[in-house]
């Protein structure tokens, strides 16, 4: 009878209700006990089988969404064949119909090489902006915590204000500001015979290729590889040793040294070109058209209004004990921010970091308020032109998830080792 | 562009603590201001820089002549709504303040009872403290009233403010009986507002100006709505069909900036619907909107399904809530409510990225400061140094006071301290 007892025990609540609190072992309650479980263990009817209704929900779903994407391509291939537009992307061979300045891209040439022009003012706008505004968004976030209380007033200004209004405002209040003001190009600004400025394009000196410079590239290539062992060897006597290692000394040492003789070796692989403006021509030196200026700017203040945020937040949330571990440790104020403040604030910073990222990404679509030709705007206009609207689309907001996907790869894999070393 | 613009980083209340509290006059002085050499060149170097921008400040404000936007300021409002009907976005704004004041006025009143029932002390925020809260809005109102050539926009300012005082004592006075259908009131006077503004024959695609950017974020918002808690259970769900098409759409919505959307919505929907339906512009646009802000919705919402505990999801079923049940009563009152500091980012910036609609050729606040340049007698005289400022102050206002306002509720609601 003890046996039954424990075998029933998990269940006799439930049958002692049955039963009006009698917790005795009785035929009667067993058969009750049984019965209960039976109908728990029993399928229930197919209409309430989870299992059975998984799959129904999932066809069903599936076959919903099915129907949706069928009716909307119906639509579209009729529509279009009504029209008398053609599906497929041979349009990508036809004249774009518009001239891209600072390319040379004219009407006459093909929609895909034009897109390809827009796609690289597009990169040149986020390979320059990334960086400049991780530099200013750091600097200002740290700004925001400052104990000068002016600097912290400053920053928290510029934040509050910047982080309120619409990034396409901020560009055009960038280009009439900035760029628009300045001389025009009959009557250009030279600094020095190095830079030319007016409000069509900023040109400054630059550098131009010899015959050679694809042979320098390579021997960079091995100083960058030379340095890296350089900076592990440097890492290894301070882990050894305790000495201090001077990393980026002798890696930059190295790396200066490998370059300036390969630079002799050669001959001159490249040399300092200066812009020079023959009439509207400019030739030389590396130029900037006046739109690039004005959303670079905007962008990189407006998205860096946002990491300083991020930063300023990260910062807080570092254990107060770390900063008054650093301070017990007698570390200056700055070394306190190097070694122990910023390396933890980073980590948990990163991840909404790459949000602004993206977030930078996107808004360089709005290059169309002043004229910059990334490839939004070369879009829109082929569009204008006549060129397949739903395929222009298509192509735009494929090459952004390009971009996007590519950027949050890097970042992730660098949120990654960031995370694994410092557990 | 629009992803989360708020911060979800847990900070300690601790760290929010000044350093020193208490330091006064020259100690202040010294701590703050010249603690080292280099801190008293950058305190010199930043007084400069203060002192520049306030001189520019007060010479826009006093030697800038405003004539454009005196001219234009009916165009930057309501856009290119009928001249002759200009009642209509009258009346609407001060039904807006009834819907406000007896918004304030019930939350104030069922705050009072709830600290009536737990013995709490709560005084309801006067005027002084609301101005204090709210000052920028006022600057703003005030400084649109200075530029207005007539009379009528002042009576409408004060039919407001009495309309709002009105609707605030009204819902002070609602029995709790009453306040429970709170909801429904606010749902009679939008759609009191929507028709005040669309009758007479005045569909949306005639909208424009300051109003077509709030309507924008406003519909934007309670479309997407419906479709972003959808998409976030559909991320959550354990069946592998809804969770892929969830988070497939998701994804890609939030890898593509909003003007693709748009771009798609002005020429690429007609496409996609039957050949007799031609939907307007702004309906196109607002299309796009949805699809693209449910998308940052869903995203928001699953952050919220996440913050509610698991324990409360196992206590539900143990007491034997259907799951159905358990999602209304137990998941999503928790969830929902923890979303909402979040939601109002989403918010605030879908408002800054509805001036992207100039870009399809719609006249909103950004785009009327545009087209006020292009006007005879304005043209070419760098007057976007007028008209800019102007819209850009009109976003800041609303986009800070609602952060701002965001921040307290957040607090108060004690989101991320349990």
């Amino acid at each position: 009878m003890d046996r039954w007892r424990a075998a029933l025990r998990p269940a006799l609540p439930l049958a002692t209700n049955h039963l009006g609190g009698d917790d005795k072992v009785t035929p009667q309650l067993i058969s009750v006990v049984t019965s209960t479980v039976a109908q728990q263990t029993a399928r229930p009817p197919w209409w309430r089988d989870i299992r059975i209704l998984r799959v129904v929900v999932q066809v069903a779903a599936t076959a919903v969404i099915g129907l949706i994407l069928y009716v909307l391509w119906f639509n579209l291939t009729n529509n279009m064949r009504r029209i008398g537009i053609e599906l497929g992307f041979d349009f990508l061979q036809q004249p774009v119909g518009v001239s891209v300045t600072g390319s040379d891209i004219s009407a006459g040439s093909a929609v895909w090489r034009a897109l390809v022009v827009g796609i690289k003012n597009t990169f040149a706008l986020v390979v320059v902006g990334l960086p400049l505004l991780t530099i200013i968004g750091v600097l200002v976030g740290v700004a925001r915590l400052s104990t000068n209380w002016l600097v912290a007033k400053a920053a928290t200004i510029y934040v509050e204000t910047l982080r309120n209004i619409p990034p396409l405002l901020v560009i055009l209040v960038a280009f009439f500001v900035g760029i628009l003001p300045l001389p025009t190009i009959q009557d250009p600004v030279e600094i020095f015979d190095l830079a030319i400025v007016n409000n069509r394009f900023i040109a400054v000196t630059g550098f131009t290729a010899n015959p050679g410079f694809s042979t320098f590239m390579w021997i960079m290539l091995g100083a960058l590889v030379v340095s890296a062992i350089v900076w592990r060897w440097r890492t290894a006597v301070f882990d050894a040793s305790g000495k201090p290692h001077h990393r980026v000394l002798w890696s930059l040492g190295v790396m200066l040294g490998l370059g300036v003789v390969g630079f002799l070796v050669i001959g001159r692989p490249f040399e300092l070109s200066k812009p020079v403006l023959d009439g509207r021509v400019l030739t030389g030196g590396y130029s900037g058209l006046g739109g690039y200026f004005a959303m670079l700017v905007a962008l990189v203040l407006y998205t860096a209004s946002h990491v300083a945020e991020i930063v300023r937040g990260s910062i807080l949330a570092v254990p107060k004990g770390q900063t008054e571990a650093a301070n017990a440790l007698a570390l200056s104020g700055f070394q306190r921010l190097r070694h122990v403040t910023l390396p933890q604030a980073m980590r948990i910073a990163l991840p909404p970091t790459i949000n602004q990222y993206l977030n930078y990404v996107k808004n360089t679509s709005l290059g169309i308020a002043v004229g910059y030709s990334e490839v939004t705007l070369i879009a829109f206009q082929a569009v204008g032109n006549g060129r397949p609207a739903p395929q222009m689309v298509l192509i735009l907001m494929a090459s952004y998830l390009v971009f996007s996907l590519v950027i949050s790869a890097v970042v992730n894999v660098l949120n990654r080792r960031l995370q694994l070393v410092t557990q | 562009m629009t992803a989360s613009d708020t911060v979800d980083i847990q900070i300690p209340e601790e760290s929010l603590q000044p350093i020193e509290p208490g330091l006064r006059g020259w100690a202040w002085v010294r701590r703050h201001l010249v603690s080292t050499w280099y801190n008293a060149v950058l305190t010199l170097f930043m007084a400069g820089v203060f002192a520049v921008a306030l001189w520019w400040v007060v010479r826009f404000l006093f030697v800038t002549d405003f004539e454009i936007l005196r001219v234009n300021l009916a165009l930057m409002m309501v856009g290119g709504f009928p001249r002759d009907q200009l009642w209509r976005p009258s009346a609407a704004l001060i039904i807006t303040a009834l819907l406000i004041g007896v918004i304030a006025g019930m939350a104030t009143a069922s705050a009072l009872e709830r600290a009536r029932q737990s013995e709490v002390e709560f005084t309801a925020a006067g005027p002084l403290t609301l101005v204090r809260r709210f000052w920028p809005l006022l600057v703003f109102i005030v400084a649109v009233l200075l530029l207005t050539q007539t009379l009528t926009p002042w009576l409408i300012a004060g039919a407001s403010l009495v309309s709002g005082v009105g609707g605030y004592s009204i819902g002070r006075v609602l029995p709790s009986a009453v306040r429970r259908f709170g909801l429904v009131l606010v749902v009679v006077l939008l759609v009191a507002i929507y028709a005040v503004l669309s009758g007479g024959g005045i569909g949306w695609d005639q909208w424009g100006g300051l109003q077509l950017n709030v309507f924008l974020t406003v519909a934007g918002i309670a479309l997407a709505f419906p479709l972003g808690l959808l998409l976030a259970l559909g991320r959550r769900s354990t069946l592998p069909a809804l969770r892929v098409a969830s988070v497939a759409y998701i994804e890609f919505i939030r890898g593509v900036p909003l003007i693709t959307l748009l771009l798609m919505g002005i020429f690429v929907i007609g496409f996609f619907l039957p050949s007799g339906l031609r939907p307007g512009n702004v309906t196109r646009v607002l299309i796009a909107i949805t699809l693209f802000e449910s998308a940052y919705i869903a995203e928001v919402v699953r952050g919220g399904l996440q913050s509610v505990a698991k324990g409360q999801v196992e206590a539900a079923q143990a007491v034997g809530l259907s799951p159905w049940k358990n999602m209304r009563l137990i998941v999503l009152p928790q969830a929902l409510r923890n979303t909402i500091p979040a939601m109002v980012g989403q918010f605030i910036s879908l408002f800054k990225d509805t001036t992207l609609v100039i870009i399809v050729g719609m006249i909103d606040i950004l785009g009327a400061s545009q087209a006020a340049n292009a006007q005879a007698p304005f043209l070419a005289q760098g007057l976007h140094l007028v008209t800019l400022p102007f819209v850009g102050f009109a976003f800041w206002v609303g986009s800070y006071t609602m952060s701002r306002e965001a921040r307290r509720l957040e607090r108060k609601l004690g989101v991320g301290e349990r």
